[in-house]
């Protein structure tokens, strides 16, 4: 199988601290890869560095085989990894419809292209099917502050759904989603993955990362101090003494 | 008056149209006969064109620029040099634009590296420059003493020296540059620049390239203002550099924020009531940049959507349409 | 000559880096980048020489003016203007502070005077004889006492409880409102000290600059200029902000240029801001 995202030896230093301190993993094509360890191991460090947020120290990170360390963000969202945060980013004072469209318009055509698309049913089909998918349809003309944090999550994810990226990245998708609703996202990211996304996921919910994912990496203090399936990790003593401080 | 947007239906569309260009046509009827009044009403539509361009740098996109005047400075500048030099205002006005166009790219290029008050910085710093350049540089811009004898230019030999006659050339720059507003923010990149506006790391994170974005919406400003620029210098038939201080840029921030930033109708609504209301009142005009200048405070604490979120609302309860909302 | 030129321009950089102080203060307890910095001086000065004129003892004068800017310029901007504001973008408060610049200067040419009035020269005319150099009083207080003063605010904030509540506030917000500390009434007290430093700024530059509606306008803009080129963050990079304009200025302008000596401060602003944004001694911030 081929690896979709190698990361190797990266770091991340905040003046004396260093919240990602050599860390070496990769994400195969076609895998659910979650992410966990203590709260600040580091976690949301590493994906703002993956996806050209934060400028790694030192380290590389390859997608499909490219070099994307020193890329812009927009270049990398173009390559085709689709990103959700911890605290919902959203454009709130635009509708959602006009959220979920401006998470497709950049990814195609050049930039004098844009000025003269009007015709935009395209996109405006494919983000209602999701809205309506997501169970939000609802709410399309509504501004996006004003709907409510579990819908803005769902928004959140919904934005990363239409560009169809190779990779999602995930960062608590099931925080402030209530049980019903997440297990519909849990459906649905298996539906995508079997389609060929692969998938990393930040999540603290182990329930859900244990059922989820094919492969578990742990972070602690920036480190990585376990990784493997998620039996493995159930019974990982380092990883257990982590958690519990045992 | 709601915003001019796609997805107004094309009977709504058509009205705000037929009033706009009503409203255009009715005004040298009524003031025709006063000289002063037409050149009131000139001044509005050029002052217009330049807030317009400020609203795509900070309305829109949210970039500060307050290096405003400095290009409304050099787009009469050019124009008056060249007229005076005996080129066509038709050559000199294209020139002014690309001058100006590219001297917005030029300053917005330290918007990708700075935000906020280091930006607010640089672009006050860009018009002190300029500014200090119109004063000092009295082989080419005749310093303090100004270049007077400017021609107003003629349109396939017609003349459009007489009053009515420039004001209906401004008037068509006007509804031009309308248009050509209206086409680019319901463009995706209109979409693209709110987005930066809104949370421009976001924007990143879904492929919006700031670099582009950043410099097109600093760029189209400056264009605008440069082109208002080009109009002011014939109107007045004489430019020295006391109408383009640093000082004018805040003005044209005043207008725009009493208008309503971010807002379609706001540089149409700010810069006729900042215009007009000197015109009722009698005072001196430092007593309007007082009462403008609290106007603005108020305005920007308990309604930031300007007057035309005001008249919104107001259109709102009247026709008693969707109860008010209030946009940021 | 070379002397007195590096006096003057440590004595103006002084009034500089000490205004530029408060705006350092102000950006770090509250993120304000105050644009009307300038026209708080001179409002003060205004004030100042008001209470001179109505025979007021200048000593007096000078204390009931500092507590009518306490009230004004600190409290009142604060509570009214910038409480509203401070959830909002920088933009809108630096757009509220260019309104608030334009109110206070065209309040005073309105409501007070357009003309320019001569203030006394509280520290007399003769200058100070040093051998063959004469040094200006003037120029010799300004340094002495913008300097104590400087010193007074360090120690300030280093010793005193308030002072360090305001440097935790500075450093970290969310921390800081975990340990307890209340944010809304540090940044108030920020703003009447930023308010009460306007007012000795305003009594040591009014002497040299005459008392007029916009005298404050180009100081505010000096001011904020020093404090981006030593970093905004820090009272450090304030005071070598400052000093560093103050002799660029005085230099260029005896040496080089009269009419583009504003240009040359602008033109190390601009590549500061450019080379290294968080300016010469600032520090990187989110």
């Amino acid at each position: 199988m081929n690896n979709i995202l190698e990361i190797a030896g990266l770091r991340k230093k905040f003046y004396q601290l260093e919240a990602v301190a050599g860390v070496d993993f990769e994400v195969r094509e076609g895998e659910i890869l979650g992410l966990i360890g203590p709260n600040g191991s580091g976690k949301t460090t590493l994906f703002d560095c993956i996806t050209g947020i934060q400028r790694p120290t030192a380290g590389e990170v390859r997608f499909m085989g490219k070099r994307i360390t020193r890329m812009k963000p927009h270049c990398i969202y173009q390559l085709g990894i689709g990103r959700t945060f911890q605290l919902v980013q959203l454009f709130p004072g635009m509708t959602v419809l006009d959220n979920m469209i401006m998470a497709i318009q950049e990814s195609e055509g050049t930039v004098l292209s844009r000025l003269f698309q009007m015709d935009e049913s395209k996109d405006e089909k494919k983000a209602i099917e999701l809205l309506e998918f997501l169970n939000i349809i609802h709410l399309k003309d509504q501004i996006a502050k004003n709907i409510s944090y579990g819908q803005q999550k769902l928004l959140d994810m919904g934005m990363v759904l239409m560009s169809k990226p190779k990779l999602i990245m995930l960062d608590e998708p099931m925080a402030g989603v209530n049980a019903t609703l997440g297990k519909e996202i849990a459906e649905r990211l298996i539906e995508l993955n079997r389609r060929g996304c692969s998938f990393l996921i930040i999540e603290h919910n182990m329930r859900v990362i244990m059922n989820l994912c094919h492969r578990i990496v742990v972070l602690d203090y920036g480190k990585k101090i376990a990784e493997g399936s998620p039996e493995e990790i159930q019974n990982n003593k380092q990883v257990l003494a982590a958690y519990f401080g045992g | 008056m709601a915003n001019l947007t796609r997805k107004k239906r094309p009977v709504t569309r058509i009205l705000h149209w037929t009033i706009f260009l009503g409203v255009i046509g009715c005004v040298p009827v009524i003031f025709g006969g006063n000289a002063y009044y037409m050149y009131v009403a000139t001044l509005i539509g050029i002052y217009i064109i330049t807030s317009m361009g400020l609203n795509f740098t900070l309305g829109y996109t949210g970039q500060i620029s307050l290096g405003h005047a400095a290009f409304m400075g050099l787009g009469a500048y050019t124009v008056a040099l060249m007229t005076l030099n005996g080129y066509s205002f038709w050559l000199a006005l294209p020139l002014g634009v690309l001058i100006t166009f590219v001297a917005g790219l030029a300053l917005g290029l330290p918007s990708l590296r700075v935000k906020h008050h280091y930006l607010a910085l640089v672009t006050l710093g860009f018009g002190t420059v300029i500014y200090l350049l119109f004063s000092n540089e009295y082989e080419i811009t005749g310093g303090f003493s100004g270049l007077p004898g400017i021609p107003r230019p003629s349109f396939f030999g017609l003349d459009l020296s007489s009053d009515i006659a420039f004001y209906f050339l401004v008037a068509a720059f006007l509804v031009l540059l309308t248009g050509i507003a209206l086409w680019i923010l319901n463009s995706r990149w209109g979409r693209a620049f709110k987005a930066i506006r809104e949370n421009d790391m976001r924007a990143e994170m879904v492929g919006v390239s700031l670099l582009t974005y950043k410099l097109l919406a600093f760029a189209i400003g400056a264009a605008y203002a440069g082109i208002a620029g080009g109009l002011l210098a014939p109107l007045m038939k004489f430019v020295d550099p006391t109408s383009f201080p640093v000082h004018e840029s805040f003005w044209f921030l005043i207008m725009l924020i009493i208008g309503g930033s971010g807002r379609f109708e706001g540089p149409f609504v700010g810069a006729i009531v900042v215009m007009l209301l000197p015109q009722f009142l009698r005072g001196t005009q430092q007593l309007y940049f007082v009462i403008f200048a609290a106007i603005t405070l108020i305005l920007l604490i308990f309604w930031p959507g300007g007057l035309t979120s005001l008249l919104d609302v107001f259109f709102r309860r009247v026709l008693r349409r969707n109860p008010p909302q209030f946009t940021k | 000559m070379f002397i007195q030129l590096v006096v003057s321009g440590i004595a103006i950089g002084a009034i500089y880096a000490l205004v530029a102080i408060g705006f350092t203060l102000l950006w770090q307890a509250s993120r304000t980048v105050n644009f009307a910095q300038g026209d708080f001086l001179t409002v003060s000065a205004v004030l100042m020489f008001i209470f001179v004129c109505l025979g007021v003892p200048f000593i007096w004068a000078l204390l009931i003016t500092v507590v009518i800017a306490a009230v004004l310029l600190g409290f009142v901007v604060k509570k009214a203007i910038i409480q509203p504001l401070i959830d909002r973008s920088h933009t809108t408060i630096i757009v509220a502070t260019i309104a608030l610049s334009f109110l206070a200067s065209n309040s005073v040419a309105t409501f007070w005077s357009a003309q320019c009035r001569a203030f006394p020269q509280i520290f007399g005319m003769t200058p100070y004889r040093f051998g063959s150099i004469a040094l200006s009083r003037q120029n010799v207080w300004t340094i002495i006492i913008a300097i104590s003063l400087i010193l007074a605010i360090n120690l300030f904030i280093q010793r005193t409880k308030p002072g360090k509540a305001m440097q935790a506030v500075a450093q970290n917000r969310e921390a800081a409102k975990v340990l307890g500390i209340n944010i809304s009434r540090v940044t108030t007290m920020v703003f009447v000290m930023n308010a009460v430093i306007v007012v000795f700024a305003a009594m040591l530059i009014a002497p040299v600059f005459m008392v007029r509606f916009d005298m404050g306008a180009q100081l505010g803009l000096k001011a904020f200029y020093s404090a981006a080129i030593g970093g905004f963050n820090q009272i450090r990079g304030a005071l070598l902000g400052g000093f560093l304009v103050g002799i660029i200025e005085t230099f260029s302008s005896a040496y080089l240029s009269t009419e583009y000596r504003e240009a040359f401060v602008l033109v190390v602003l601009i590549a500061v801001i450019l080379i290294r944004k968080e300016g010469l001694l600032g520090t990187e911030e989110q």
